[in-house]
């Protein structure tokens, strides 16, 4: 893989903060989404983020594309701070940038037939005549394997895995350089899961592209990503080259979510790690290091200080102060 | 060998629907020995779902038992009437779902519906069953029962909601659970305290589990034998070993080659072409054939019988005969 020196997307410190309450007079509380999020993204690489629910994957991802305001933080897209565009020079930027949802049923209309949909980009950003964007409309299609007659077909007569073929279509339409993937295949069952993931493969070799690739599960990430970021609550708490990640993690939260995640592998099931308790409520998360109520390798000062990611060599970073001792 | 406690023997279920007759379930033959950890396993829309549901008698509107067996204890459950299996479930057929937020009544205590439960089922009185509730709740590692039994529903996470549903199915001495997709909708340490739960239930209090999932690797961690689902139709039954190591059928090969390898090696996935038949239009004669990869001229013509190749061992496929490969 060509690595350009210069990385295609920089954030630093990015924070996403909710304000909700439980009633009407109850006091004001502060969800920390997203807290102080800091990572670099090289071009044609695939960063997968993953994590348990409510640990701010997809809040992080929708953030960088400025679909969300973050609350504080930098996000540069080839040097350019995209958070301060606004208007006409945000959208112009937007080109470049795209995401596929989880669930491609809810995010087309189902009133509009398949060139609408992924035509809809285009009439926004390109301002194409019909004839040309049918032609890009049908290149693209065929380029994620579905046929060009389709054009004037609807969401609901589509299979799933066909609909994800046509929501990477209408996300590469506009040539992006850089697509946030949140979920792609979890919908799917295996056996097009396996055909989505090698379609998103094939299509970054050929079109440069670089993802970031979300999801929950272990095993989908290690298959597609170059390098793995693990959050919880809101937090990277370590971020490793993929192999790395998986035969040398650091942290005791990636150890146990290493352990949890089900494999076909008879011989492992007497010793695993079983972590006790639940992720907490983000919205009123433990003092110090988050994870140190479920920690196996929690010691004093662990819940009075929350640990800083910090390089441990190579670029294996970990946010723990008993990994950092 | 332990005795066989569940044998489903050719079921058929139908749903009549605007678009015409599907067949969810097709002629689907798999048994379960007492004591057992058994897995169904397939993807969505193979029948796996209907076949839990069937088994209690409970297949939703517009669907019908058309043909088939389900023995339980020397009794065909399809042959009682709706008092008899009222009795059956919950005292000695109990199941549990995916989401356990939708299986709970918001509305009331998880106290209340289980204890509701119990006196449905026992004689108990109401202080006998709550205690028992309480006990239950302890049995599943639920903290603090007493604080637990007043709380809604809302009031708890959901792996301490399908901890509660757990409780509620095996409240009044069930012999068999089955667990349809238990821990689908929980995230994966919460899923792993959940298998190590149920399968620590079967060791202490002797319960068959049917566990209905999709996921290959909870199978692995969790089953002794398993049975793989395609189109309404077992096309594999075996040890978990066996099956997920020694695949026989085409599809289970497929399955297993399609998931990204554990080891991590970065190469194409093997896909399965096409996708999985509808069930409104039945294919002729093996409903894999026109996506398997050695398909043969017989099989688009005659539906395989299920073939025992060795002890415990199943495989509908042309491929085999009688006690081996063919």
């Amino acid at each position: 893989m060509s690595v350009d020196v210069k990385p295609l997307l920089e954030v630093s410190g990015l924070s996403v903060h909710f304000s909700t309450r439980r009633g009407l007079f109850a006091p004001v509380r502060r969800v920390r989404a997203v807290d102080n999020v800091s990572f670099v993204i090289r071009r044609q690489e695939t960063l997968g983020v993953v994590g348990e629910s409510g640990c701010g994957k997809t809040t992080l991802g929708r953030a960088i594309l400025h679909l969300i305001h973050p609350t504080a933080g930098q996000v540069l897209l080839e040097g350019e701070d995209i958070l301060q565009l606004h208007g006409n020079a945000l959208r112009e930027r937007r080109r470049h940038m795209q995401i596929v949802f989880q669930n491609p049923y809810s995010s087309f209309d189902p009133r509009f037939n398949v060139l609408n949909s992924v035509g809809e980009p285009l009439r926004t950003h390109a301002h194409l005549r019909q004839p040309d964007l049918v032609r890009r409309v049908t290149e693209v299609l065929e380029s994620c394997g579905m046929p060009g007659e389709i054009l004037y077909r609807y969401p609901h007569e589509f299979s799933g895995g066909q609909m994800q073929r046509i929501a990477v279509a209408r996300a590469l339409v506009l040539n992006p350089k850089f697509l946030v993937l949140d979920e792609p295949t979890s919908a799917l069952d295996v056996s097009v899961q396996a055909q989505i993931l090698n379609l998103l493969e094939q299509l970054q070799a050929q079109l440069e592209l670089t993802f970031l690739f979300i999801s929950h599960d272990l095993s989908v990430v290690r298959h597609i990503s170059d390098r793995i970021a693990v959050m919880y609550l809101g937090r990277v708490v370590e971020l490793a080259r993929t192999e790395e990640l998986f035969t040398s993690a650091l942290h005791p939260y990636t150890q146990a979510l290493l352990a949890s995640a089900p494999i076909i592998d008879l011989a492992r099931r007497r010793e695993r790690v079983i972590l006790p308790g639940n992720v907490p409520n983000p919205a009123d998360p433990p003092t110090g290091c988050a994870f140190h109520p479920r920690c196996p390798a929690c010691r004093e000062g662990c819940s009075q200080q929350a640990p800083e990611l910090i390089d441990t060599g190579g670029g294996h970073l970990v946010a723990c102060h008993q990994c950092q001792a | 060998m332990s005795e066989t406690l569940l044998s489903i023997e050719n079921l058929s279920v139908r749903f009549n629907t605007y678009a015409g007759q599907v067949h969810a379930v097709n002629g689907m033959s798999f048994a379960v020995r007492k004591g057992e950890f058994f897995g169904l396993v397939g993807e969505s829309g193979c029948g796996k779902s209907v076949t839990g549901l069937a088994i209690v008698r409970m297949v939703p509107a517009g669907g019908e038992i058309v043909s088939g067996r389900i023995v339980f204890h020397d009794q065909d459950l399809i042959a009682q009437s709706s008092a008899e299996m009222q009795r059956v479930r919950g005292r000695h057929i109990a199941m549990v779902f995916q989401d356990p937020a939708a299986s709970l009544n918001p509305v009331f205590t998880v106290g209340n519906q289980i204890v509701r439960i119990i006196r449905r089922h026992t004689e108990a009185s109401a202080e006998k069953a709550r205690q028992q509730a309480l006990a239950m709740f302890e049995a599943v590692a639920l903290p603090d029962p007493e604080r637990i039994f007043r709380s809604y529903p809302h009031e708890l996470s959901g792996g301490m909601q399908q901890r509660i549903m757990i409780a509620m199915a095996l409240s009044c001495g069930a012999e068999l659970l089955i667990a349809d997709e238990p821990t689908t909708a929980l995230d994966v340490t919460i899923q792993a305290q959940i298998l190590s739960l149920l399968a620590d239930i079967r060791q202490r209090q002797g319960v068959s589990i049917l566990l209905i999932t999709h996921n290959l690797g909870v199978v692995a961690e969790t089953c002794d034998r398993v049975a793989v689902a395609y189109a309404g139709q077992i096309v594999e039954e075996g040890t978990t070993e066996d099956v997920l190591f020694r695949p026989g059928h085409p599809y289970t090969q497929g399955l297993l080659s399609a998931l990204p390898d554990s080891t991590g090696r970065r190469e194409a996935l093997r896909s399965i072409p096409g996708s999985v038949p509808d069930g409104l239009n039945p294919v002729a004669g093996c409903p894999f054939h026109p996506r398997c990869p050695r398909v043969m001229d017989v099989c688009r013509i005659q539906a395989p019988g299920s073939i025992a190749i060795a002890a415990g061992r199943r495989v509908a496929c042309h491929l085999y005969q009688e006690g081996g490969r063919a």
